[in-house]
């Protein structure tokens, strides 16, 4: 037996503190950090519907594995924008107004 | 409060101080290191929630691989080692930004909560019973996946073999 208002409290506080890493954060690299808090957030919720007995397909399972997988792949695509981005303009201030650029 | 539940609040609270210290601290390599501790949470959650599949799953994927690359992009953007003072936000903007997050967590909270009623009885998802669903119902979107990870593989080098001339 298990309460599922933890689960539900979990996610609501990973997705807030993601919410906070996305926008406190200048360096562009960090910024991800907070992109996988908000998504660990999210895995926590479909495994809770889960745990509920609530879905069908397995899909409380199936669904996490695709939501990391995509996070795997937005990650390095990220990753490659900013490097290239580094290497143009020595910086990855995200406060720096556009056009400032060497 | 149930021993599931005693066991959930344990890893939940290694993942929210994990989670607060990836995004309050100055030094960006210990933030890195603090988000593998509030992933290694959210993986003790998932198995206690009774999926160890995904648990592991997000363990190798995450801890393993993402988390490497993040530790690899900081090192090739020239982290300074001690606290990041250049890019250091202003009261305003931590303000800001404390009240969005803060925003965000009441408000799904109090979406969430009113629909959590009384303990339920655990439902038990077997790896088998995943792996039989992910190569019959799942099989087209698992396929079409493993397109987007080619696609995602190919624009990453592409982007960053961008010529330093071309740039706009």
């Amino acid at each position: 037996m298990i309460h599922l208002t933890g689960p539900y409290l979990l996610a609501a506080a990973l997705v807030g503190l993601g919410a906070f890493g996305i926008t406190v954060r200048r360096n562009a690299v960090l910024l991800l950090v907070g992109v996988e808090l908000v998504l660990s957030g999210g895995l926590v919720l479909l495994v809770a519907t889960q745990a509920a007995g609530g879905d069908r397909w397995a899909a409380g399972s199936v669904l996490p594995l695709f939501v990391i997988t995509i996070a795997a792949a937005e990650v390095v695509v990220a990753l490659a924008v900013i490097l290239t981005a580094y290497r143009h303009r020595a910086r990855i201030d995200l406060a720096e107004p556009s056009g400032e650029a060497p | 409060m149930t021993a599931l539940d005693t066991a959930f609040a344990a890893t939940g609270l290694v993942a929210v101080v994990g989670g607060v210290l990836a995004v309050t601290t100055r030094h960006v390599v210990h933030a890195a290191l603090w988000l593998v501790v509030a992933l290694l949470g959210v993986a003790g959650s998932l198995l206690v929630l009774g999926a160890e599949l995904v648990a592991l799953v997000l363990v190798l994927v995450y801890v393993g691989a993402v988390v490497v690359l993040v530790l690899f992009a900081l090192m090739l953007t020239r982290a300074p080692i001690g606290p990041d003072l250049e890019h250091r936000a202003g009261p305003w903007r931590t303000a800001g930004s404390a009240a969005l997050g803060a925003a965000v967590a009441v408000l799904l909270g109090s979406v969430l909560l009113p629909l959590s009623g009384s303990a339920v009885e655990r439902a038990g998802v077997t790896s088998t019973q995943v792996a039989g669903q992910i190569f019959g119902t799942w099989v087209w979107p698992f396929e079409l996946l493993s397109l987007l990870l080619l696609v995602a593989l190919v624009a990453a080098l592409a982007v960053s073999r961008i010529p330093r001339e071309a740039a706009p």
